[in-house]
């Protein structure tokens, strides 16, 4: 049988995390999927940009433990096509930001060799820290 | 001056609160009064003939009734006033029930006070009531309906079978408009042209339509009863009453260019008919691309050859036509959205990517067994191209898009059930009569619908077949699929002559661009211009049936207007103190409804235009412009009258200016729900606020007020067109002033109510109260200051 969906207060209260956040009228999207046949990363991720929105709005806290938000480019395709004008990647920032929040490096900067340092590109090295330091 | 005062027990309603004995002592003292009484049931049969009696036995020439509220028995009162032959302006009413009786019931001897006040006030204004006479203008049985489309098509009709006398302009050369160029009309599929085309016949075939097409609307001047129109009429270059049409020009014409009619999908000659069943059904020369007419004289002229009528008439020059008409029928219509706006969907780049517009006529063309193109394999519709969608700036959905869409792929799916057809949407609307029946109808034919609006379109640079990417949010899969051919279900947009329209009349739009009408519910097909009306798409997009009836609504409600033969004014209108006015002209600049005008000297306000908003009385810095009824010493003198007693015992006195559409009603709703306010709150109703002008906000804190808030109606739904940007401003320059004095700007407030807000409305009240207590009342020596001061801080020296 299929999952059961219950939505009570606690999911209300994580799509006000993500509003407060975000600074978007998550409810505004009217799921009508533009966000997702206009990514170009597609193809890599587990739950789709629409899905993921449509997660936020119905308060399920599990779309954390989906790819889609780090898998996002911000090359804000989505958000210049959206015609509802909802800043998608904005969502997606706003839901990397409750796991960075927690405050965990999952790289260590002073371990990478300086050499290699200099070899990175600079914008890797810059959406690394930002993604992966708390 | 005589005045008659009548305090009403409303059978206990009042007298259980309010001291009705000592309101008719108090008023009995004032100046002017020669009968003051206090009576069971002043809207009884006795009641009123205490009145009528009254005034013949006391010679009264003026009545004051301390009663109800007279947006429940002013009516009753202005006729009794009527039967003891006074003028039924001479009347003010107290409302001493809805605002004293029953909001303050827990404190009666607070509502006797604010009972006293109101009759006081009442009696002020009453002093200076002018006796008014009821007016009525003439008014014939003229229409001008501009735009020739099956809205103006049918309140022509309409007008012309009811005896009146239409003049039909149509800027095209046919009339028509786009459902000429339907296929078929959903849900019955009807032939569009089929069942078009006969009331199409029937315009010319009226006596009392003048049609005039290839014409356009230069400039209308004036108003109701007496439109000076202007139209040019556009040269055809081919005398309409020989040419029949049997095409031989044609043959010989040289240029071709694309096809309107067909959307650009045939061709059609710089001689042309504009389509079959067009009317009139005569040739004419597209000025802008025949040979002769942009080269010169000695060049081509093949149809002047070929004509064996002799019909061609290369002079033929623009001709002016002027007539003067009552009432004005606006139905412009709407033109598809321009594809090519929306660049990701490749229109106009893209061989195969066609509008639903297109696809219209590829459809009647096939029917007829002549396909312009081939329409084979696999198409798709895309939805909402052009509506929802906030990147192009049109946030509207365009009503009919769903079911053309639902129509179209059903027609291509019946005609031939091996082609696979899609619709890509995001929400299918099925709203009308007979549509969810027919939307199943097309899904039982195999239209397939996926849910997901299309991201983007590639075309395959050899095979030019495209690639439609989107999302199918239902699986959350997304799709990229080729097809053969896909039509963008574009929306409906104002056409193009609505823009020019509504800078002639002066109508308000609405934000999506359509033309605004004057109430949501109950003038549906009216505007804020009084004799001007809408009809159909011009209003907001919507399909055949809704647009007919529309075009019935107008010409009903114009009848409405003309019928009797002579018109009614409401005496509520702006005038000119002739000795103060110094001709600047700055009312005219101010009046949103084009009421005043004014070449030099003093301008002249026409009572039928005018709605007695009391915009221009702000405007001018002479006190010259005043409004009837409710005139700058009326309104001065019941504020004095308010505050005869000084305070009367409370700390402040709050003045509310109520407008008559929503505020003074709403705090009669505040009144019958009992709802108790602050008891220091003096109401003085306006037809709205707009009328309020700084320096009588001024002049009032000066007499003493301290505080101040206007009440108007919600801008969408106020009959008064700019009345919250007018306040807006107002009050932002009392305010500014207030604060130059030293005086706290807070004082005077402004908000906008609905007649339901009854919370808010108390709210508002209570807040400016207990904000003016605890500034305590202004100085005196500030508002001496401030009242020498007035007059230079707003105008300048």
């Amino acid at each position: 049988m299929a999952d059961k969906l219950v939505i009570s207060t606690e999911n209300e209260a994580f799509l006000a995390r993500i509003t407060e956040l975000s600074g978007e009228t998550i409810t505004v999207c009217d799921q009508c999927g533009t966000c997702s046949g206009s990514c170009p990363m597609i193809a890599e991720m587990d739950v789709t940009p629409s899905q993921m929105i449509r997660m936020v709005q119905l308060g399920q806290r599990e779309v954390l433990d989906s790819k889609t938000m780090w898998l996002c480019a911000s090359c804000f395709a989505c958000t210049v096509r959206c015609p509802r004008g909802l800043d998608v990647a904005k969502v997606a920032e706003a839901l990397r930001q409750v796991t960075l929040r927690k405050a965990i490096d999952r790289i260590n900067i002073r371990a990478i060799p300086a050499d290699e340092l200099a070899e990175l590109p600079q914008i890797a090295l810059v959406g690394a820290l930002r993604k992966l330091t708390g | 001056m005589r005045v008659g005062v009548y305090v009403c027990h409303c059978g206990g309603n009042i007298s259980e609160v309010v001291d009705v004995e000592r309101v008719a002592k108090a008023a009995g003292e004032e100046a002017d009064v020669v009968m003051a009484r206090d009576y069971g049931h002043m809207c009884s049969d006795l009641g009123q003939k205490l009145i009528v009696d009254d005034v013949k036995e006391h010679q009264l020439d003026a009545v004051v009734v301390a009663a109800c509220s007279p947006q429940f028995q002013g009516g009753t009162f202005m006729s009794t006033l009527k039967t003891a032959g006074l003028s039924p302006y001479v009347l003010e009413m107290a409302n001493i029930r809805e605002q004293c009786a029953w909001p303050h019931a827990d404190a009666p001897s607070e509502a006797t006070e604010k009972a006293i006040d109101l009759t006081r006030m009442s009696i002020a204004k009453v002093r200076l009531d002018e006796p008014l006479v009821e007016r009525t203008m003439p008014i014939g049985k003229r229409v001008l309906v501009v735009g020739g489309g099956i809205a103006g098509i049918q309140a022509a009709l309409d007008l012309g079978d009811a005896g009146f006398e239409v003049h039909l302009v149509e800027r095209d050369p046919s009339i028509g408009g786009r459902m000429a160029q339907l296929s078929r009309t959903f849900p019955t599929e009807d032939c569009a042209a089929c069942i078009l085309s006969p009331k199409m016949a029937d315009v010319p075939a009226n006596p009392n339509i003048e049609m005039l097409t290839y014409t356009e609307v230069e400039s209308i001047e004036g108003t109701l009863g007496s439109f000076d129109v202007t139209v040019v009429k556009k040269p055809t270059y081919v005398d309409s009453a020989t040419c029949v049409a049997c095409g031989l020009c044609e043959e010989k014409c040289p240029v071709s260019v694309p096809d309107e009619f067909e959307e650009g999908l045939m061709t059609r000659k710089a001689i042309y008919v504009p389509f079959g069943f067009s009317v009139p059904n005569k040739n004419l020369i597209d000025a802008s691309v025949c040979l002769r007419l942009t080269r010169g004289r000695d060049v081509c002229g093949l149809c002047q050859k070929a004509c064996p009528h002799g019909a061609i008439d290369f002079d033929q020059k623009p001709e002016r036509e002027t007539f003067t008409v009552d009432t004005v029928i606006v139905a412009t219509g709407y033109q598809i959205f321009d594809a090519t706006e929306k660049a990701v969907y490749g229109y106009g780049r893209f061989e195969n990517v066609v509008t639903a517009l297109q696809m219209e006529r590829m459809i009647v063309h096939a029917a007829e067994g002549n396909p312009i193109r081939p329409i084979k394999g696999r198409v798709a519709f895309i939805q909402c191209v052009g509506s929802r969608d906030e990147q192009v700036g049109n946030e509207y959905c365009s009503r009919v898009c769903c079911m053309y869409a639902s129509k179209l792929s059903q027609l291509l799916k019946r005609s031939d059930p091996t082609r696979d057809v899609y619709v890509f949407y995001t929400d299918l609307r099925a709203f009308g009569k007979g549509f969810e029946e027919y939307y199943k109808r097309a899904q039982s034919e195999g239209v397939k619908y996926i849910r997901g609006r299309v991201a983007e379109l590639l075309e395959d640079p050899e095979t030019k077949k495209v690639t439609i990417k989107a999302e199918d949010t239902l699986t959350r899969q997304i799709i990229e699929s080729e097809f053969d051919l896909v039509v963008l279900s574009v929306g409906l947009c104002p056409s193009e002559g609505t823009e020019g329209i509504a800078d002639i009349l002066k109508l308000a739009k609405s934000p999506d661009g359509f033309l605004q009408e004057a109430h949501p519910k109950f003038r549906p097909v009216d505007t804020l211009t009084e004799g001007v009306f809408l009809a159909g798409a011009v209003q907001g997009p919507k399909d055949i049936p809704d647009t007919v009836a529309q075009g019935s609504a107008a010409s009903s409600r114009a009848i409405r207007l003309m019928n009797q033969g002579e018109y009614a004014l409401d005496p509520i209108a702006a005038f000119v103190h002739e000795d103060l006015c110094d001709g600047c002209g700055l009312c005219a600049d101010a009046c949103p409804t084009g009421a005043i005008s004014q070449a030099t000297g003093v301008p002249t306000i026409s009572e039928a235009l005018c709605t007695g908003c009391g915009i221009c009385l702000s405007a001018c810095p002479r006190d010259a412009l005043d409004l009837h009824c409710y005139t700058n010493d009326q309104l001065l003198a019941a504020v004095e009258a308010a505050l005869k007693e000084g305070r009367n015992g409370h700390g402040t006195i709050i003045l509310v200016f109520a407008d008559d559409t929503a505020t003074y009603r709403l705090a009669d709703n505040v009144g019958t729900g009992k709802m108790p306010y602050s008891t220091n709150t003096r109401i003085i109703r306006v037809p709205s606020g707009s009328r309020v002008t700084p320096k009588l906000m001024l002049r009032a804190f000066e007499l003493g007020v301290d505080g101040i808030l206007i009440g108007e109606s919600e801008s969408k739904s106020s009959p008064y067109a700019g009345s919250v940007e007018a306040i807006g401003r107002n009050v932002s320059t009392v305010r500014g002033v207030l604060e130059s004095e030293g005086i706290d700007p807070g004082r005077v407030r402004f908000t906008e109510f609905v007649t339901v807000m009854l919370g808010k409305f108390v709210g508002e009240l209570n807040g400016l109260s207990e904000f003016a207590e605890r500034l305590g009342p202004i100085p005196h020596d500030q508002r001496e200051t401030l009242g020498r001061n007035v007059n230079g801080k707003l105008f300048g020296a």
